[in-house]
């Protein structure tokens, strides 16, 4: 047992250096933003910059074939890919979720025509990509979606609305899952597209959040034309193809980040107890403390096993699935408690009264949307016990039903 | 990064458990909780004979010569099959404590016999229903001899050898006791574990022997305690994956309304949370064993997470496995209180998940100020 490098581990570790001290500029501190001093424009084109410079130098994609510009890598060169770029003010944001998940999906579904034309741009950042499944009446239950495509000679016609979109109002491009044929059970009656998020009648709505941020957009379709030849897969076979780019949103959904064990203990070092005297000495809040402590070295050493797998060449095990049911309510609690030490003062949600306190106020209010976004709690604990313990799938009322006889309910 | 057991650890692993498997099953701790004897004598000359007992003593003493990694993939199966045998007293603590501390003289004439199951050791700290702190430790050493009463001593009924904090001239002392020698008497105690028996032992003028230096005994008790944390913890995250997987098989068996009752997502989601926890704990605890292995500057902090995740994960699995059983869960006949009680007595015997937490952040705040 150790932690260090495989000597090809660490051959390749020195040559990812190199070239990012090359190419990009160290970090001075782990607090330091790409972003700082940029407004959206100037920030998307430093991250398409870098983009271009990554997929020249083959770092984009590591594990993609060379083909596809990538250089035929595994997933732990990835990894240590990804721990040396965050020492760097290297761009990102932008591009995850069309390289991780829409031009997979493309690659094993589109025309190889079709593919010469998409994936470098998307890999060079040239165009960007986003997902279009989820809906107001379809969250969890995804295969209930509602958005109908209905042929039209060489054309389909788009009608609905997707929501939770990220990145749909700066996207070049889209997948979009749909209804086809109500008549048949929900699964079977689903086709997958591609289109240009151009197209005249799609139209992007930012979505306001409980914080009054705005992060996420929802996204319109009013008689929108895509032709035939942009369908992924045959009619009917879209639950399928939307496995594939589902299987990779497991690798594209982080963990929770926000204030951290060190922050709540340098916040319980600061702030007076009742009986006087900093409130980290009361055993209460050690307690909680330690709770959150095992927890999140519990996530790191989890990590650790993943990547051990994945250094030898194996498939990781299922513990890797704990990540984000953890992660996401663990900052939650964690930033509820620090709210609870400051007493009255935690009501303040102002920076210039409450300083640094303000990261514990602001994940607060991240955090709910972690704890549902890419499989709420619920659904990931249903995902642990059917397919890790191996515990039957729930009655199903709607397996057999066609969807234009299910129940609809409020969206 | 290899953050993981070896191929020949893996083998050992599951050597131990199809050994233990075969000679331990839930009617042999059965026979133990309901019958006179203290332990199960069989069971525990079969892993003598395994090597088990000395995996990290070295072969100079008796023992196989491994090392630490080997015995926390042991220790994991001792806990999966709810051994009822004196394992992690004589191994975790009064071997850790020779290993750590003792003389030449003192490892020679003690390791052989503990690695070979000749002798049972065992670890005093604790004089009742007061924290087992270095001021409550009342006992005194006067250079050659010692006095005072330590209860509860876990396994101290059938223990051959102790080691024993006391007070002396310097302030704490280690000793080692024969505890078949003169000036010491053994009371049983009834507990909430009787599978694993707890004595009450009392020093008139008991010769003593001090272990490691004098003055210094409570911070080698510490170290002792982190090491046995770790062992401990393993021993813990056996017993957690064992009582999910009672849980499992009873839940899939089960049929009420019509359906397995491991179709409801009640079910399900209680199981997944017994899963969780053990996961990070287990995770926890393989960072104990890098630290253990390794004798790392971090051990007291990885051996106090890996105890307080131990104690959250098989508290937890102890528990809610009674519960998914439902009203046989309540019952003698089945097993789940096995864990049930192997769970409150693991979780207390190093010291509660309370007093491991506080000394968690207080080593957290002196890595922080170093």
């Amino acid at each position: 047992m150790d932690f260090n490098d495989s000597p090809e581990e660490a051959a390749f570790r020195a040559e990812v250096r190199e070239w990012l001290d090359k190419n990009a500029e160290k970090k001075t501190d782990t607090n330091t933003n790409w972003r700082a001093g940029l407004d959206d424009a100037e920030a998307m084109a430093k991250a398409k910059a870098w983009q271009a410079k990554r997929a020249d130098a083959r770092f984009a994609q590591i594990t993609w074939p060379e083909e596809w510009g990538g250089r035929g890598g595994t997933p732990i060169q990835t990894v240590i890919y990804g721990q040396e770029e965050s020492q760097y003010l290297a761009p990102r944001g932008y591009f995850e979720i069309g390289l991780g998940m829409c031009i997979p999906t493309m690659m094993a579904y589109a025309t190889p025509e079709q593919n010469a034309r998409f994936v470098q741009p998307a890999l060079r950042g040239e165009e960007i990509w986003c997902q279009l499944f989820s809906e107001p009446s379809a969250g969890s239950d995804v295969a209930g979606l509602r958005t109908k495509a209905v042929r039209d000679g060489d054309d389909w016609v788009i009608n609905g609305q997707k929501v939770w979109t990220s990145g749909a109002h700066y996207s070049d491009f889209g997948i979009l899952l749909t209804r086809t044929n109500p008549d048949v059970p929900k699964h079977k009656g689903l086709t997958m597209f591609f289109l240009d998020m151009k197209s005249p009648g799609v139209e992007c709505r930012p979505i306001k959040q409980m914080s009054g941020d705005a992060n996420f957009n929802e996204v319109f379709f009013t008689d929108v034309r895509i032709p035939d030849s942009q369908r992924l897969s045959d009619e009917g076979n879209g639950w399928k193809v939307a496995l594939t780019t589902l299987m990779n949103e497991r690798l594209a959904v982080g963990d929770a980040s926000g204030p951290d064990i060190e922050e709540l203990m340098e916040l319980a070092r600061n702030t007076e107890s009742e009986t006087g005297g900093p409130v980290i000495k009361d055993m209460d809040v050690r307690q909680k403390i330690a709770d959150w402590y095992v927890q999140g070295q519990g996530l790191k050493y989890t990590k650790f096993r993943t990547l051990t797998a994945l250094s030898k060449g194996q498939t990781p095990g299922p513990e890797a699935s704990i990540s984000k049911v953890v992660s996401a309510p663990r900052l939650q609690d964690l930033t509820s408690f620090a709210l609870d030490l400051m007493d009255q003062s935690g009501v303040q949600m102002d920076r210039e009264l409450t300083g640094e306190n303000m990261q514990f106020m602001a994940s607060n209010f991240w955090a709910p949307g972690l704890r549902i976004a890419g499989g709420t709690d619920e659904i990931l604990r249903n995902i642990i016990a059917e397919r890790v313990l191996g515990l039957p799938g729930d009655v199903r009322v709607d397996k057999d039903v066609a969807y234009k006889d299910l129940p609809k309910g409020t969206s | 990064m290899n953050f993981d057991f070896s191929d020949e650890q893996k083998m050992l692993r599951d050597q131990a458990r199809s050994f233990l498997e075969d000679k331990c099953t839930s009617q042999t701790v059965r026979t133990i909780l309901e019958g006179d004897e203290p332990y199960d004598k069989e069971l525990w000359a079969g892993i003598a004979e395994m090597g088990f007992l000395g995996a990290a003593i070295p072969e100079e003493f008796g023992g196989l010569g491994l090392g630490h990694l080997e015995l926390c993939v042991i220790a994991e199966e001792v806990g999966r099959v709810v051994a009822p045998v004196p394992f992690s007293s004589s191994v975790y603590l009064a071997t850790e404590a020779l290993l750590a501390a003792g003389s030449d003289s003192q490892k020679s004439a003690w390791l052989p016999k503990l690695a070979a199951g000749e002798a049972i050791g065992t670890f005093a700290v604790a004089e009742g229903n007061k924290p087992a702190t270095a001021k409550n430790v009342n006992a005194s050493f006067d250079g050659s001899s010692l006095t005072g009463t330590k209860v509860a001593v876990p396994d101290g009924d059938v223990a051959d050898v102790a080691i024993v904090a006391a007070k002396s001239a310097k302030g704490t002392a280690l000793v080692l006791v024969d505890l078949n020698g003169p000036g010491v008497s053994r009371r049983n105690l009834r507990t909430v574990d009787p599978t694993r028996s707890y004595a009450e032992l009392t020093f008139e003028g008991a010769p003593a022997e001090l272990i490691g230096d004098d003055g210094e005994g409570w911070s080698l008790k510490e170290r002792v305690f982190d090491r046995a944390a770790v062992l401990m913890a393993f021993e813990q995250v056996g017993g957690s994956q064992s009582a999910l997987e009672m849980a499992k098989e009873y839940a899939m068996g089960r049929i009420a309304f019509g359906r397995s009752i491991a179709s409801f997502q009640a079910i399900k989601h209680k199981l997944a949370d017994m899963y969780i926890k053990t996961e990070l704990a287990r995770s926890n605890a393989y960072y104990g064993a890098w630290a253990l292995s390794t004798d790392a500057p971090e051990l007291p902090v990885a051996a106090a997470g890996a105890r307080v995740a131990a104690i959250e994960a098989y508290g937890f699995a102890a528990q809610e496995n009674v519960q998914a059983h439902g009203g046989i869960g309540f019952t003698w006949e089945a097993d789940c209180h096995l864990h049930y009680r192997r769970a409150r007595n693991l979780n207390l015997a190093l010291g509660s998940g309370r007093v491991w937490k506080d000394a968690l952040v207080t080593r957290l705040e002196q890595r922080n100020a170093a």
